[in-house]
């Protein structure tokens, strides 16, 4: 989102790089929701319609964001830079989110939770095997014991496919 | 004495043998999970969630108001032990607090955190229990037009005291209430935002987006190398301060108290504002301000006394207006809401026994944590040394599993998924997520309200401020506004706010 705005101001002395991101944000956001609200039927002022609220909203969101990038280049905004993202680490916690609610209906609370103990394991530099395995093991007894069988929650615990 | 009649009602609810013991559970998993690195209230609370699913409303208050008070008090122990703060209301206990325990007295900082945060929460039961019902009636005056000025000043307030730029802040709460937009308009029944998806209907709930930012979004920030995390455990000998300790915070405590229940009622206050608020009061009035960020023991007895109380009455305005003031209090919504709880005036009248056995437990709840974690704090601090790599898988499951047991689907753990991306991406730009969540929870209300004063006025905009009550809440957020662009309130905010 911030690649077309960047290049399209780089000649503007952009100091805050971070506040400036942020506001471009804040509009990208309202742009949409303003888009998206224009199918929605406004109103008048004294008698709403779902779509005078969120356009409303929208704009002020997009004021919000314009005076933020206009702070990011006010001459006496402190020079910030982007900060950089840790990507592996997103994406394996991340990932091990997602693949705990892919596997789950298919494959049953023990092995998605298996997959998302040693996935997410993954994401710490300090990651070894046998440690990732041995917690794997302490946290699926625990959580089996806790939310299946004293809880009470409704998880498949096996694949379905044996059923 | 009508008080001590409800009052009566509210000790033979919470002194019943279950609820009891739920209060206990709720203390102690409260601050198991509290304690670990990186996990303030919110995310215990949402991630203990389903615990309560199957209680009765009653039980599920009492075990989650415990559950509140022990996360609090887990954030401040770890703040004393090594340095970290579970949340931002402790962040003020670190700096007084570890210097005590370098100097090994980190037991005598942990007995004083714990004395003051009993006092203060006994005077705010009493507090929470005089006030709620007079406050009550005076909500039956309000009027939509009232109450969308006072959820307006609440949320000014909240992005004021939020970290980075105010108007960022309120950026954030915007951005909030277009995410509540999204699901069914109750009032033509037509969808807005769902773009077909049958699992945003009902629109996105608060769980998944706290555990996406708060539990996930932590962990990849908590994994990023930074080096200066050192756990330095000590072993927590002598637990008992000096008769010249008692002497010194006595006074900060009683302080302490005061100003943290006043703080705690208003909208957008509540434990962190409290705890700012008392350190530099301290400061300012003590005979030795030398002392202070080398092991004042008035550094730690006040704001650990404040925040107690402000966590406490902060449950007033959600008890009386049904406004939640802060974000935990925002959680504390949607687990009403899942008990068929509306959160509001009528809760006292329909539902007495919850209403007087949730303030009483409060007090139960803070005199557990006296009991429980005093001869326990060995424990919890064993806990600090077990390595992150294991312990941030752990706290993936639990979040996972409570993002699941909302609704006994998966939708919500994908949408978590990408809310963990969201909220790293907000991490990186700075921007505060607790106006967000504010402004998601508070946005259908807000939206309702502001449409049906519209209807009332016909169109006249400026009856929001000819309005008296609601033009008096109105330009308290004005002032508000204006006070924290002065120049040197700013610096002073920054330097308050800066973690």
């Amino acid at each position: 989102m911030n690649g077309a705005m960047k290049s399209g101001m780089t000649n503007l002395a952009i100091r805050d790089r971070r506040a400036f991101v942020s506001g471009a944000f804040f509009l990208t956001v309202a742009v949409f929701f303003f888009a998206v609200a224009l199918n929605y039927v406004p109103g008048t002022a004294a008698r709403m319609g779902p779509g005078y609220f969120p356009r409303l909203l929208a704009i002020v969101l997009a004021a919000i964001g314009l005076l933020v990038m206009a702070g990011a280049m006010r001459p006496k905004a402190g020079i910030v830079r982007l900060r950089a993202w840790d990507l592996k680490g997103l994406l394996w916690v991340t990932g091990s989110v997602a693949l705990f609610a892919f596997l789950l209906y298919p494959l049953g609370f023990v092995i998605s939770l298996f997959v998302l103990i040693i996935v997410s394991s993954k994401a710490s530099p300090e990651f070894a095997w046998k440690g990732a395995l041995a917690n794997a093991a302490v946290l699926i007894v625990l959580c089996v014991g806790v939310f299946v069988y004293g809880l009470g929650l409704r998880f498949p615990l096996w694949p379905t496919l044996f059923n | 004495m009508d008080l001590f009649h409800n009052l009566a009602i509210g000790f033979s609810t919470a002194f019943q043998f279950t609820n009891l013991v739920y209060a206990f559970v709720g203390c102690l998993l409260g601050t198991l999970i509290g304690v670990l690195p990186g996990l303030g209230p919110l995310a215990t609370i949402a991630m203990l969630l389903p615990i309560t699913y199957a209680l009765t409303p009653e039980a599920a208050m009492i075990m989650l108001a415990g559950i509140y008070y022990g996360a609090q008090y887990g954030g401040s122990t770890t703040a004393i032990v090594v340095n970290l703060p579970g949340e931002s209301s402790s962040v003020v206990t670190t700096i007084d607090g570890y210097q005590m325990a370098k100097q090994g007295r980190a037991g005598v900082a942990l007995t004083t955190a714990a004395l003051g945060s009993f006092f203060a929460g006994s005077v705010a039961t009493l507090a929470v229990a005089a006030l709620a019902q007079p406050l009550a009636a005076t909500a039956l005056l309000f009027g939509p037009t009232e109450f969308f000025s006072l959820m307006v000043l609440g949320l000014v307030v909240a992005s004021v005291l939020s970290s980075g730029p105010f108007i960022e802040g309120i950026g954030m709460v915007v951005l909030g209430m277009l995410l509540s937009l999204i699901g069914t308009d109750i009032n033509s029944g037509s969808q807005r935002f769902a773009f077909g998806i049958p699992q945003l209907f009902d629109g996105i709930d608060f769980v998944p987006l706290a555990m996406g930012i708060f539990g996930f979004a932590e962990i990849v920030k908590n994994l990023e190398p930074q080096g200066d995390i050192s756990l330095v455990t000590q072993k927590i000998k002598n637990l008992f301060p000096t008769r010249d300790d008692f002497r010194r915070m006595t006074p900060a405590i009683l302080r302490g108290t005061a100003l943290g229940t006043i703080l705690g009622v208003l909208p957008g206050g509540g434990a962190v504002l409290s705890s700012f608020a008392s350190y530099t009061l301290e400061k300012k009035i003590s005979k030795y301000p030398e002392q202070f960020g080398k092991g004042a023991i008035e550094g730690v007895a006040g704001p650990e006394s404040a925040n107690n109380a402000g966590a406490q009455t902060s449950f007033i305005p959600l008890l009386t207006l049904g406004i939640p003031s802060n974000v935990v209090m925002a959680l504390m919504v949607g687990a009403m809401t899942i008990h068929n709880i509306q959160p509001g005036p009528q809760v006292m009248t329909k539902n007495p026994q919850l209403f007087w056995g949730l303030i009483v437990s409060m007090w139960v709840g803070n005199l557990m944590l006296v009991i429980l974690n005093l001869p326990l704090v060995g424990l919890w601090v064993k806990l600090l040394s077990i390595p992150y790599r294991y312990l941030f898988p752990a706290i993936m499951v639990f979040c996972s599993i409570g993002v699941f047991s909302i609704n006994n689907g998966t939708f919500e753990v994908y949408e978590a998924a990408l809310f963990c991306v969201f909220g790293y991406m907000l991490m990186k730009l700075d921007l505060p997520a607790a106006p967000l969540l504010l402004g998601l929870v508070l946005g259908p209300a807000i939206e309702e309200n502001f449409r049906r004063a519209m209807v009332l006025s016909r169109g006249d905009s400026t009856v929001f401020l000819t309005s008296p009550l609601s033009g008096g809440l109105l330009a308290a957020a004005v002032i508000a506004i204006v006070l924290i662009t002065l120049p040197a309130i700013r610096s002073k905010r920054e330097e308050a706010l800066k973690e």
